[in-house]
């Protein structure tokens, strides 16, 4: 065939690079672009208000860490994760529109690690900024609480993720699987059995934040090596088993 | 020369065999993959862009096995049945985001190259939310050209389709398979495909039930025996006069008009106005009586 001359033979360098910036930036924008974006606001307007309101009102001084720390990491966060992180991926699955991408040469890890990403940046901005401002609004802007509940909520970020965008690959309930996942799990058996805390994201964020703020009542079990150990692992384990489940995405034929 | 091979391929899902140990070969130009709905076209199709494992046997395209292939994608270009694109992106926006996940060395010559062969360029600046069925079929083709492959497989690319857009995009794919690419499309509907030439291949219930020249089939067709149900001013007048023509082989009158059986289309078309007008009958209504697929396949199986 008649190939040459014609624009836009192929650069030759292979399809490579770990995140693939077109996959980063049509995500970002089909996720924004959903009406679901809107709920991305109720974590801010929650942690930022509440906080606001109790740092007028509340006498008690464990109110940061306790609503912060163990309410923020618990519920806020994984939820805005699970928002986030089923709609990065799991939107395009449900209608279908993935094929246009998988039908091209791009790495289906670098697919995951891009949707991965656009995700965390979201969760990082509705999230664990949110969770950093609250902080400084209620022990100020420099304080290690603050701090610490920052880079615990970007490392609840990150974990969540991948857990999330892994869920969305392998089930098309993604959203109800995470929130039983958070509800039995993280919620409920994290707080009654110990060995559960090895296996808890929320413990991980917790273990990170409290390595900065040192503070006893956010009840963190886990010491830092631990938690970015563990947080680490978790993490590739998840993202690697949904670039292979990717890599075996397929349609349905036929109606049978 | 590129070619697809599919060598005793069969696809069951559970108990349930949706494709059937078919073996064929797609070299260059058009073909079609014809079959009523639910024959199986689309796990074959789906097989050979690697969407699908098949269950058993071998399955090639251009030499490379598809599953689980990506690379497969620098021969293949994939037009895909469902509509779902991108549609907050312009038309030039996703043929150019397409060229660029292809990594190619000029992405905008590119985009603007296939939106040019889909002959899109006039509404490729508007949002693809807002195209017409048919546009958002030409810009998923161009997307699927965009990195010039040499084999194009079309997952039912007429449907919805009004006539003079299938006309377009017959002209399209015939085009495509005169510069020697390898062009793959399945339909359900004969009629569709009228005008393209090339090679079909007819699957019925998951197995691989003809294949051969797209003339040798459109005969077939237009000269397998017909059924129609005819009204008219006078139908026993017609009657007698259909009766007494080579091309009419039975003619009963009903209470719903005249239901008569012809051999040949076109003959009997031509018959039919000829006499109207001799006589002074006045037609009023002229349906096919027997036109379902399954009707039109059984006879082409058969013959």
């Amino acid at each position: 065939m008649a190939a040459a001359g014609r624009p836009g033979k192929r650069a030759g360098s292979p399809v490579s690079g770990v995140v693939n910036g077109v996959v980063l930036r049509l995500t970002l924008r089909a996720t924004m672009g959903r009406k679901r974006a809107l709920i991305f606001a109720i974590a801010p307007v929650i942690l930022i208000g509440v906080s606001a309101l109790l740092k007028l009102t509340a006498h008690s001084p464990v109110w940061p860490p306790e609503f912060l720390g163990v309410f923020g990491f618990t519920v806020v966060i994984p939820l805005t994760a699970l928002i986030i992180g089923t709609s990065v991926i799991g939107a395009e699955i449900d209608d279908g529109s993935i094929v246009h991408l998988l039908a091209t040469p791009v790495r289906r890890l670098s697919v995951i690690l891009s949707k991965f990403t656009a995700a965390v940046i979201l969760t990082a901005a509705f999230g664990a900024i949110p969770e950093y401002l609250a902080g400084a609004i209620a022990t100020g802007p420099a304080s290690k609480l603050a701090i610490g509940l920052f880079a615990g909520a970007l490392a609840a970020s990150v974990i969540y993720n991948a857990l999330f965008v892994m869920l969305s690959v392998v089930t098309s309930r993604a959203i109800a699987v995470g929130l039983l996942y958070l509800l039995v799990w993280e919620g409920l058996l994290g707080n009654l059995v110990g060995g559960v805390r090895l296996l808890s994201v929320d413990q991980y964020a917790l273990g990170i934040s409290n390595s900065v703020a040192h503070n006893a009542n956010l009840h963190a079990h886990l010491t830092l090596s631990t938690a970015i150990g563990m947080g680490i692992v978790v993490t590739c384990i998840a993202l690697a088993f949904a670039a292979r489940r990717l890599s075996s995405f397929s349609l349905k034929g036929d109606a049978v | 020369m590129t070619t697809i091979e599919l060598g005793n391929v069969s696809r069951w899902y559970g108990n349930v065999v949706a494709v059937n140990d078919i073996s064929m070969t797609v070299g260059p130009g058009v073909t079609g993959l014809l079959g009523p709905n639910g024959a199986g076209k689309s796990t074959v199709l789906h097989m050979i862009a690697g969407f699908l494992e098949p269950s058993r046997g071998e399955l090639t395209v251009a030499g490379m096995a598809s599953w689980r292939n990506p690379e497969i994608f620098r021969t293949i270009g994939l037009v895909p049945e469902r509509d779902s694109v991108y549609a907050f992106l312009t038309g030039a926006e996703f043929v150019t985001a397409t060229a660029r996940l292809h990594e190619l060395a000029d992405p905008g010559a590119a985009a603007r190259r296939a939106i040019g062969i889909v002959e899109m360029a006039e509404a490729q600046d508007r949002k693809i939310s807002t195209y017409s069925k048919g546009m958002r079929q030409r810009i998923k083709v161009a997307a699927a050209l965009v990195h010039d492959p040499e084999v194009i497989v079309l997952d039912e690319p007429f449907n919805g389709m009004d006539p003079r857009q299938r006309l377009h995009m017959m002209d399209l794919l015939a085009g495509l398979g005169q510069q020697g690419r390898v062009i793959l499309f399945s339909s359900h509907i004969l009629e569709e495909v009228e005008r393209l030439s090339g090679t079909i291949q007819v699957i019925v219930g998951g197995r691989l039930a003809a294949s051969g020249d797209f003339r040798a089939i459109r005969r077939l067709m237009t000269s397998r025996p017909h059924v129609f149900l005819v009204r008219s001013s006078d139908d026993r007048l017609l009657g007698s006069a259909l009766i007494g023509r080579p091309a009419v082989t039975g003619v009963e009158l009903t209470p719903r008009g005249l239901q008569v059986r012809a051999s040949d289309y076109g003959t009997f078309a031509r018959e039919l106005a000829g006499i109207t007008r001799d006589q002074g009958i006045r037609l009023r209504e002229l349906l096919p009586a027997d036109e379902s697929l399954e009707s039109v396949f059984a006879y082409l199986i058969a013959s």
